[in-house]
């Protein structure tokens, strides 16, 4: 049952092969046996997910069942779960269980979805290998010495190695794509707004979105369509309406114009990683899309714009863990000033704090014309670049990382050769659109991924050239080795 | 050195909306500690704010109401600072772009006369909760009730020139907000609070010196107190030929002085940036309209009805307008009895002398204005003297009726027949034999003054309900 798609399960769920209960079962044995070589979950809510498969079952019985009902799926320990440990993958929160549930846990536990718990991520979502976890460092599956990416790592790794067929993410700057792309999963980044921010630990709010990760173009279609739509709680959340994802998956792409910028396929992206890129490309064509060379010329800019103002906007969104109502807080404090440097100093760790202290600069009197100020504009016309591109073509594509998921610890004392690593797909977030990454080959044993960027809302035809790419390909398909086969 | 006192006034007003600018929660003073506190107010993890569009409103009131420009797209930043009572670590206020700009508004002097005070600017933000330093053994206690209450923040131009115009604005303040609705004006629970900016200049100087900020003066007087003492204290810096530093300062009521505030509690750099959990607020030119149509009267408005209409003096209109409960209460006074000026005299001397003497809001008074009026009608019509309706004022505030039962029950009613009143003049004339001499010998100038004594022997014995003009008519004829 662990290898199957959230489609194929719910087939099977609905037909009465299996229960809620037998399959959730299936994969808490399967986190309790071999997520120790992974890392990938914090939490694991063995009670709480077995009481919700049997509610499920119930659902099922009774004939008021959805597509997810007693679908298992796995939550970032970003999202706030009511009664369940939401660390953040934070020392500061590893004591936080909170009273209330994030908009999108709501929504997905509204439809019958069972969560097996929480997985590991880097922490407050700042990073791009999952090294940066209080818990910890998430293996990939594929390659247990090379990192799962970031900062969704937690939810790549557990779905690629089966520990659950789907899983929740955020991605600020890349953290849903990269770590689906090293994966050898598809993970979706909505249009911001397109999913609530509700319940949502903040890193940069501007930026923040949730997304689904699956195996499939398909499954993020059924998961998108319980978590998508506006929250009168999050001022931010859209108004535009939402559509069935799944409706449009099987159009064809029959004259579909593809915009390969070309600053996306210069120096910097590994030789062996963009062949796979053209392969793929080349069986969009044969699936009917036409390819264009198109510019994004800002694309240089988007490094340090990002890194102006996601810390920034990180670095006062962080403020609110100072050890005075929840999360931790240092031994014995002196005085108030006490408790504030040594509950941060203690509770944050080295990334985190890096970046409070460039967003602290960057929004200090007399720098934030030169930087914060100044950043907007650039992203002003990042933006800009994406609109115009969008004149001449209807999707953009590209690689998602520069190449395949590096070795553990080859980057981990060199913050900037990290940064580089999200080249590709910040500036989706700094225009606010819709991105995705479908596995599109393998180097070196380890999977690669091919990007897709849609218009704003153009949600439905991203997963609809997804799910035309994987019907004519297998790279989604593949497994890393089991390890529970093996010991069989 | 001559010196100019230049004084500017922020003040933080409490909008009375029902729940808090960013999130569901009551906004009712006097709560237990942190009952009134939701997820949201207590910034829990991944909480957001949702804009209050009631508070959005009442700002677009006052802008309305002091003819200001309403911020056609206005914005919410984050205010940067570290305190156990800002849960967020930063306060969600206004700055580059404020829903209400410049505007002004009228107030009045004792004297009477008029000055338009300038208006920089009004903003929305939200309060900090409080931190409670008593009966928590050498901690600090934090209560966040009040943390999220939306205050519109008013800043006025430098423009108040000393202590009494400072008053004189804050009242003026507290009737047009009240009059509107979007606040209770309470001082003393915290719903106006006010920031003193004060400099001194030398008379006929154009520039402005360095100035002081006294925080948090939350009471008319103590605003009045605080002036006069920074006043002082400036002067003799510059007499001695110091140098005023710029610093915020603290009012201590109970010490009678201003000091400066720690270090520790004037932060430097705030950090201010575009709150990006808020969109920007846009305002249309029907959304104005709208809530411009729907103005009551204003103070400013009314004041100068009253003069017009009613010929009150500047004073009185003042008075009667200073609230919008009073000004219907004169307005159904002087429509009740029909003498406008009488009515102003009654409300201003016996009405609010005794809610003063009671300590009574205007809510409380137990004589309903037409039964005022009722009253005034009986000394316009002689039915009594202004002395005996003092009395009956005082029975119909006790409950013992309308007016005319009282006037009734107690024989009140003044006595104009001229048969009785001859009687008693006769019976003072012949009682007073002595000073009959004297008044009978006096010049004209003098017999006026002397006729005074038999008018009130005659008020006497007729237990003050003679009516004088008659009683004056008869003494004359008899008194030959």
């Amino acid at each position: 049952m662990h290898d199957k798609t959230v489609a194929q399960l719910t087939a099977g769920l609905q037909t009465g092969q299996f229960s809620s209960a037998e399959l959730t079962r299936c994969f808490l044995d399967r986190i309790a046996s071999l997520d120790s070589r992974y890392n990938s979950f914090i939490s694991v809510a063995d009670e709480q997910a077995m009481a919700a498969a049997r509610a499920a079952d119930e659902r099922i019985a009774a004939g008021d069942a959805g597509p997810l009902t007693g679908i298992p799926i796995a939550h970032k320990d970003i999202f706030c779960t009511d009664g369940l440990r939401t660390s953040c993958g934070s020392r500061m929160l590893d004591n936080f269980v909170p009273p209330y549930d994030a908009t999108l846990v709501t929504r997905l536990n509204r439809d019958g979805v069972v969560a097996l718990g929480k997985t590991n991520m880097d922490e407050f979502a700042m990073g791009s290998s999952n090294e940066n976890s209080f818990y910890g460092p998430v293996r990939n599956p594929w390659d247990t010495s090379a990192v799962p990416g970031g900062s969704s790592g937690g939810s790549a790794a557990a779905v690629a190695a089966g520990l659950a067929p789907a899983a929740t993410g955020t991605d600020t700057g890349g953290s849903i794509r990269q770590p689906a792309a090293f994966c050898g999963i598809t993970g979706l980044k909505p249009t911001y707004g397109r999913v609530s921010r509700l319940g949502m630990v903040a890193f940069a709010s501007s930026l923040d979105q949730a997304g689904p990760m699956a195996r499939t173009a398909e499954d993020c279609a059924l998961l998108l369509n319980s978590m998508a739509g506006h929250d009168p709680q999050d001022s931010t959340s859209s108004q535009v309406p939402t559509e069935d994802y799944c409706a449009r998956l099987a159009d064809s792409l029959q004259g579909l114009r593809i915009g390969l910028p070309r600053e996306y396929f210069g120096a910097g992206l590994d030789p062996a990683t963009a062949a796979c890129i053209d392969q793929a490309l080349k069986e969009l064509e044969a699936l009917g899309a036409t390819l264009v060379e198109v510019s994004l010329p800002h694309s240089h800019l988007t490094i340090p714009t990002y890194y102006v103002i996601a810390p920034a906007e990180a670095s006062t969104n962080l403020s609110r863990y100072d050890g005075v109502r929840y999360g931790y807080r240092c031994e014995q404090p002196t005085d108030l000033l006490d408790l504030y440097t040594r509950t941060r100093e203690e509770g944050f760790g080295e990334e985190v704090k890096r970046r409070i202290l460039v967003g602290t600069y960057a929004l200090s009197a007399g720098y934030y014309d030169a930087y914060y100020k100044k950043a907007q504009q650039v992203r002003r016309l990042i933006k800009q670049d994406f609109i115009d591109c969008f004149g001449q073509v209807d999707v953009i594509a590209g690689p998602t990382t520069p190449g395949p998921a590096f070795a553990l610890g080859s980057k981990s004392d060199d913050p900037v050769a990290m940064y580089l690593e999200d080249i590709y797909t910040l500036a989706v977030n700094l225009a606010g659109l819709p991105g995705m990454s479908v596995p599109a080959g393998m180097v070196g044993g380890k999977p690669v991924g091919l990007q897709l960027i849609g218009q704003h809302f153009g949600e439905a035809r991203l997963l609809n050239v997804g799910h035309r790419f994987q019907q004519a390909t297998d790279w989604h398909a593949r497994r890393p080795a089991d390890p529970a086969v093996e010991a069989a | 050195m001559q010196w100019e006192t230049v004084i500017g006034l922020e003040v933080h007003l409490q909008l009375a909306t029902r729940s808090k600018i960013f999130s569901g929660s009551p906004t009712t003073f006097g709560a237990a500690p942190n009952t009134q506190a939701s997820a949201v107010d207590l910034a829990m993890p991944g909480m957001l704010p949702v804009l209050n569009a009631e508070a959005v409103r009442f700002a677009v009131m006052f802008g309305l109401g002091i003819g200001a420009e309403i911020g056609r797209r206005s914005v919410f930043d984050r205010k940067n600072y570290f305190y156990p009572d800002l849960p967020k670590g930063y306060q969600i206020s206004q700055f580059e772009a404020p829903i209400v700009g410049r505007g002004s508004f009228e107030i009045q002097l004792e004297d009477g006369s008029t000055r338009s005070i300038g208006i920089t600017r009004a903003h929305l933000e939200e309060d900090a909760g409080k931190s409670l330093h008593e009966d928590f053994h050498g901690q600090t206690g934090i209560d966040l009730n009040r943390a999220g209450t939306p205050l519109l923040e008013i800043v006025s131009e430098p423009d108040l020139r000393n202590a009494a115009e400072a008053v004189a604005y804050l009242k003026a303040l507290h009737s047009l907000v009240t009059y509107l609705g979007i606040s209770d004006g309470n001082m003393a629970e915290g719903s106006m609070r006010c920031d003193i900016n004060l400099s001194l200049r030398p008379v006929g100087s154009d520039t402005l010196g360095t100035r002081a900020e006294i925080k948090n003066v939350n009471s008319f007087r103590f605003v009045e107190k605080a002036i006069r003492h920074e006043v002082e204290r400036q002067a003799d810096i510059l007499e001695d030929g110091g140098k005023i530093v710029q610093e915020t300062r603290l009012y201590d009521a109970d010490l009678d002085e201003t000091r400066p505030m720690r270090s520790k509690e004037v932060a430097n750099d705030y950090r201010y940036f575009p709150e990006p959990d808020l969109l920007p607020v846009v305002i249309d030119e029907a959304y104005i309209e709208e809530i411009r149509a729907s103005l009551p009267e204003l103070p400013v408005q009314k004041r100068h009805r009253f003069i017009e209409q009613y010929g009150l003096s500047a004073y009185d209109a003042n008075v009667m307008a200073d609230s919008r409960e009073l000004a219907d209460y004169f307005e159904a006074v002087a429509g009740s009895c029909g003498d406008a000026k009488i009515a102003a005299n009654w409300v201003q001397v016996e009405l609010l002398g005794q809610l003063n003497k009671g300590e009574l809001a205007l809510a409380d008074c137990p004589v309903p204005a037409a039964d005022l009026g009722g009253l005034i009608a009986r000394i316009l019509d002689n039915s009594i003297s202004g002395k005996i309706a003092k009395q009956v004022f005082e029975a119909m505030w006790q409950g013992e009726g309308s007016a005319d039962e009282i006037i009734a029950a107690r024989g009140l009613k003044q006595v104009s027949d001229s048969g009785a009143l001859e009687t008693m003049v006769e019976e003072v004339i012949a009682a007073n034999a002595g000073q009959v001499e004297q008044y009978l010998a006096a010049d004209a100038d003098r017999r006026k003054k002397l006729i005074g004594f038999f008018v009130g022997q005659v008020m006497k014995l007729s237990k003050g309900q003679a009516n004088p003009q008659m009683v004056n008519e008869l003494l004359a004829k008899k008194l030959v």
